[in-house]
């Protein structure tokens, strides 16, 4: 009971801190409802789908493959380093002969499962060539079919 | 015959009235939280494209609820199962029918009360049906012939049944300051000025009424720091085996709780549909200024005021629900039993001191 009064006064300050967030907000938000602009917003929401955050410079989305300048081939050289270092073990690589005989190797198949991948960036990180980044920004991935969510060699280059 | 329709009318008008303002209290409570916690809240439900705040939602939820399938347990009692829900939602949907919404009016040299049930021991009518309502939670705990839902129905129990002592005892003093147990002479009483200025209403003669009728009130809504027979976030409360619409009802007669502690506490402690200094013929201000008005307008200042109190203390107890954290079960009962009665019974004896002196 001694501590009565004290209890009483911080159950009275809960009931402030709210109340003013609640009033402090509604005057934000009515203000925006007519148009006039304002300090802050009235919430830190963002609307997701029709307002995206910005995504910073070093953020790790959706791979691409890199194209050799000029052509339309990838610059990749199928040197297996980016299949090797992949902890989720979800990239496949299969070298063939290039075409132009400066450049002694191609991928013919460049398969990353997304499903598996942890979007860790190692894989870029290895790359010799520079021939794989993650910055396409792409970060809705999901998809309604496993199969969907392989990218081949053709996805990739896009 | 033209009696019976315009008792017709009101019936339909108060339940419309009340069925209206609980469905929009479950966005409210969305969207107020919401801004209170920095968000935006449900504003996604849409017709053509058209949102408007969101103002579709509960509408929304009503659909989803009655497409969901009405499962009912197989060990469950299946009279009983179902009849629970129904009890709950109903004793608490009757009590609107005593709720003074304004003055008497006259149209055509007929006197309507704007009340549906003019009765002479409303008060006692409300508490009754209140108390009436843990029927429904005791029956939904038992016919779920689950151990967790029983749990859940006796908590709900043992603590309406320690808050409806205190809620009672709050109401004593009331009763003997304005004495009558009638709704609307209790709000006819409240019109009175104190020393010429203040408003009789009765939380300037009960402060100490007041306080301990809202607390036990908030209890008897069992909303979040009394939410002990439900605990939706950890224990599992007494609606655990029903689903759909049934579960829909349990949560609506909630809301409903809501609405009608709101009335009651506007009713008893506010003045009503009393406006301060708004006589039959308009406002006479204590300064000594008046601002004759017609009898419709008085009658839309009664109702409009009666409707932005409750309005009031219905966002009273949404910042309520979504301030505090829940009781512990041993700090509730200490609340109930050692706290609200006492005080409630110390109202009692000061009341009766200052009316003999």
């Amino acid at each position: 009971m001694k501590q009565a009064p004290a209890v009483l006064f911080e159950i009275l300050r809960g009931a402030w801190i709210t109340a003013r967030h609640f009033t402090v907000n509604m005057v934000f938000h009515t203000l925006r409802l007519f148009r006039i602009r304002t300090r802050r917003a009235g919430a830190v929401t963002i609307q997701y789908p029709e307002v995206k955050k910005p995504i910073p410079p070093r953020h790790r989305s959706l791979h691409r493959l890199m194209k050799r300048s000029g052509t339309d081939r990838p610059r990749c050289v199928a040197c297996m380093l980016c299949a090797t270092v992949c902890p989720s073990e979800c990239i496949v690589v299969e070298a063939a002969e290039d075409p132009d005989p400066d450049v002694q190797k191609v991928p013919s198949r460049f398969i990353i499962d997304l499903s598996r991948c942890c979007f860790c960036g190692f894989c870029v990180e290895a790359c010799p060539e520079d021939a794989l980044r993650m910055d396409t920004g792409r970060i809705d991935l999901a998809a309604y079919d496993r199969g969907d969510l392989i990218y081949d060699l053709e996805r990739l280059l896009r | 015959m033209i009696e019976i329709l315009i008792l017709l009318a009101k019936i339909v008008g108060s339940l419309v009235w009340l069925l209206l303002l609980t469905l929009y209290l479950t966005w409210a409570e969305r969207k107020v939280s919401a801004v209170m916690q920095d968000r935006i809240g449900a504003n996604r439900a849409s017709i053509r494209g058209l949102r408007l705040f969101g103002l579709f939602q509960p509408f929304a939820d009503a659909i989803k609820m009655i497409f969901k399938e009405d499962f009912r347990p197989s060990f469950s009692r299946r009279l009983l199962h179902t009849l629970a829900p129904f009890l709950s939602f109903f004793f608490v949907a009757v009590t609107v029918s005593v709720m003074p919404f304004g003055d008497r009016i006259r149209i055509g040299g007929r006197t309507i009360s704007l009340q549906v049930l003019d009765i002479d021991v409303g008060l006692l009518f409300v508490l009754a049906m209140l108390s009436l309502g843990i029927y429904g939670i005791l029956l939904s705990g038992w016919a779920s012939n689950n151990r967790f839902a029983l749990l859940g129905g006796m908590r709900g129990a043992a603590q309406f049944l320690s808050y409806e002592v205190a809620l009672g005892l709050a109401l004593v003093g009331v009763v003997m300051v304005f004495p009558s147990l009638r709704l609307s002479e209790i709000v006819s009483a409240q019109g009175r000025l104190l020393f010429g200025f203040l408003p009789k209403w009765g939380v300037v003669l009960q402060p100490l009424g007041f306080f301990v009728f809202f607390i036990a009130a908030l209890a008897e809504t069992k909303r979040v720091p009394f939410d002990m027979p439900e605990g939706e976030s950890e224990i599992i409360g007494f609606f655990t085996e029903y689903g759909g619409l049934k579960w829909g009802l349990f949560m609506f007669t909630d809301f409903m709780e809501i609405v009608i502690i709101s009335c009651l506490t506007t009713t008893l402690f506010f003045g009503g549909w009393q406006v301060p200094w708004l006589g039959a013929d308009g406002f006479v201000f204590p300064g000594g200024g008046t601002w004759a008005l017609a009898p419709w307008a008085v009658t839309v200042f009664q109702v409009l005021a009666f409707n932005v109190k409750v309005a009031f203390f219905c966002w009273l107890q949404i910042l309520i629900r979504w301030t505090y954290p829940r009781f512990r079960y041993d700090q509730l009962m200490d609340l109930g039993w050692k706290v609200l009665i006492p005080l409630g019974l110390l109202n009692i004896i000061l009341t009766a001191a200052v009316l003999s002196v």
